[in-house]
């Protein structure tokens, strides 16, 4: 462990190749967690589901690779349509009984589906880490910062879904109806919005969303059935740094959890990165504590 | 909801009602496995799960802090018993680092003071660790607290899995019973069965208490339980203890029943047994002195007699029965009957009230 310090202050390279490939990754962590944030501010829903959805998405882009050949980025659009429907048919099913109960029903219930696609994933793949191929090189910059082109595309991808989603967010009826919703359901009912479609779409939107960045997880990282859990947890360390409707703290969250992961990995080593998100979820929610207790003596 | 928010009804106060439910326990727990020989340990297996829904709902149910990382408690304790069995006579790294290769025994004698000491340190040790962790996370409130406790679970297992002086990700092979296989299973059965029914007596004298009535003011409204003058924190931490303490002896005994112990797998399986521990309360009942028993029951019994038959399947059909129970049947089997049969439990329906309330659901 203090040898890898030792490493990283002899060699600075290595700390610009860590902090390189953690804004890369960090860009597609900040994608599924606007996506909670918009189901956790629209509709109270602490979506426990969020890495699945990530992972399922994966598991299409590379199983369209394995079976028909179509490149994965190819496959980016189709699973967002997929996993749009699917969160509508969830949304219809499940999780329009639980908006309006207490906190830990929704936890719960997510934390249902949840299990049920990744049992769903083990029993249709397999339990084995899989991979997409996205096709491209990875090359060197300065003589010792290496690349992957693929996670450069990806980050550009990333870039440019965000700016549909805010765009869509700003724009659009259903856009505004959302924002609407959001900051009161029943005022937004009155004047003729049907809140019940606003849900259901947010909630199929927030599904497209993880699609989209299951996608590019499939091509630069791992994916694997049960890898879902440590996304959702990815999700919400982001969500709970930054807070709700808060666009520029969860991208900013977002880069410092990748980077953060990425030095943690390379400093504990790889079997520890996992320890280290959810080491960084207790620390964000003990500092967030320590903050409201800071407020609630400035109210006293 | 409101069913469940109700507490200790006069139903659970008046023994001689609950009468008919001690005996039918104590006939199962006695003669089940004399009537069952063959599936003594799966019926061990269901007084643990007994035990683990009990003290799901002391923090659940009856002090509303609803914890998905209980089972951290339950890997502690077994950990911390196969420390103590293994240390009393060899030494621990130097076992876990010759599993497989070295053959250590234990003689009998040395064998039942290391399990009697292991299962009392494991109690101990968990019901110190929860102070610990209670002081981090009970300033958490709600969903924070459930996320909260489930990443400490998962992160423990992590954790042990790379610790290499307690066997790391390959575990630790527990001493082996000296005795027959029928013995052994009949050596487990009955401490199993004692220690649920142990855990259910201190929780239902708990629940009368003072300190049951105060632990239901914090899950009722915690602002107003702190402003009356009850030192809530302290409440919390002497609650989550006690379900520690079971929780760890529980740990112990599954440790040695299954014989070899593993971070990920048996230790903290958070996805299977931590969910169970959920669902199960949540199925019987929340909040109710009998609920939890009897969702553990009937959980365990349905699991069993269908899993084989679900080939494969049987994961994707507990996420299912997850979801329903939560979304669809949150009141539980008691909730339930409480409905169906209200002056049972000693519920007086006012007609006026109850059309009042009528209009009230109907609005």
């Amino acid at each position: 462990m203090f040898g890898n310090i030792q490493l990283l202050i002899a060699a600075p390279a290595l700390n610009v190749q860590l902090l390189l490939d953690g804004i890369l990754i960090g860009a597609i962590f900040a994608l599924a967690a606007y996506g909670l944030a918009l189901v956790w501010g629209v509709m109270n829903v602490k979506n426990l589901a969020q890495g699945d959805y990530v992972i399922l998405g994966g598991y299409i882009a590379w199983w369209g690779q394995k079976t028909f050949g179509i490149h994965p980025i190819v496959m980016l659009p189709i699973a967002c349509v997929l996993l749009f429907i699917m969160g509508w048919l969830l949304y219809l099913l499940i999780i329009r009984w639980v908006i309006n109960r207490d906190m830990f029903t929704s936890l719960l219930a997510t934390f249902g589906i949840a299990f049920m696609l990744a049992q769903l994933l083990n029993v249709a793949f397999g339990p084995e880490i899989q991979t997409a191929q996205s096709g491209m090189t990875t090359r060197t910059l300065f003589a010792t910062v290496s690349v992957a082109e693929i996670k450069v595309v990806s980050f550009v991808l990333c870039c440019v879904l965000a700016a549909l989603i805010v765009a869509f967010m700003k724009k659009s009826r259903m856009g505004q109806a959302i924002r609407a919703t959001a900051q009161d359901a029943r005022a937004a009912r009155i004047m003729g919005i049907d809140t019940e479609r606003v849900y259901a779409f947010t909630y199929a939107l927030n599904a497209a969303i993880c699609a989209a960045a299951g996608v590019l997880i499939s091509m630069i990282w791992v994916i694997q059935p049960f890898y879902g859990i440590t996304h959702a947890i990815r999700s919400f360390v982001i969500v709970t740094a930054a807070g709700l409707g808060n666009l520029p703290g969860v991208i900013v969250a977002a880069f410092g959890l990748g980077v953060a992961e990425q030095y943690g990995g390379f400093v504990l080593g790889a079997e520890l990165q996992q320890v280290s998100v959810v080491g960084l979820l207790l620390i964000v929610l003990i500092w967030r504590q320590i903050k409201l207790a800071r407020l609630r003596q400035v109210v006293q | 909801m409101s069913a469940a928010r109700q507490g200790f009804d006069s139903f659970e106060k008046n023994n001689r009602k609950q009468l008919p439910f001690y005996i039918g326990l104590l006939a199962f727990g006695i003669l089940g496995p004399l009537l069952f020989p063959n599936y003594t340990l799966q019926i061990a297996i269901l007084w643990i799960m007994v035990l683990f829904a009990q003290t799901w709902d002391t923090l659940g149910g009856q002090m509303g802090y609803n914890s998905l990382g209980n089972i951290f408690f339950f890997g502690a304790g077994m950990y911390i018993s196969a420390i103590v069995q293994v240390g009393t006579v060899y030494d621990v790294g130097l076992y876990t680092s010759a599993s497989g290769a070295g053959k250590a025994s234990f003689t009998p004698d040395q064998y039942y003071t290391g399990i009697s000491l292991g299962i009392l340190a494991a109690g101990v040790g968990s019901a110190l660790l929860a102070p610990i962790l209670g002081f981090i996370m009970f300033g958490l409130r709600a969903a924070y607290f459930a996320i909260g406790t489930l990443g400490v679970a998962l992160a423990a297992g992590e954790i042990i899995g790379a610790w290499q002086w307690v066997g790391g990700g390959s575990g630790i092979a527990m001493p082996v019973y000296p005795g027959s296989a029928d013995g052994r299973s009949e050596f487990f059965y009955w401490i199993s069965f004692a220690a649920a029914v142990a855990t259910f007596l201190v929780l239902r004298w708990l629940y009368t208490t003072r300190f049951g009535l105060a632990i239901n003011a914090i899950r009722d409204d915690e602002d107003k339980a702190e402003a009356t003058g009850i030192p809530t924190l302290r409440h919390k931490i002497v609650a989550w203890s006690v379900a520690a303490f079971f929780l760890g002896i529980s740990g112990a005994i599954f440790g040695n029943m299954t014989g070899f112990i593993e971070p990920l797998e048996v230790a903290f399986p958070t996805v299977t047994f931590g969910i169970f521990m959920v669902a199960m309360p949540l199925l019987g009942g929340k909040g109710t002195l009998w609920g939890p028993v009897l969702g553990a029951i009937v959980f365990h019994v349905v699991k069993e007699v269908t899993w084989t038959y679900l080939l494969g399947w049987q994961w994707v059909a507990l996420g299912l029965i997850i979801i329903i129970t939560v979304v669809f049947f949150q009141q539980g089997i008691m909730g339930w009957m409480k409905e169906k049969w209200p002056e049972k439990f000693g519920v007086v329906i006012d007609p006026v009230t109850a059309a009042e309330s009528r209009e009230e659901a109907t609005r």
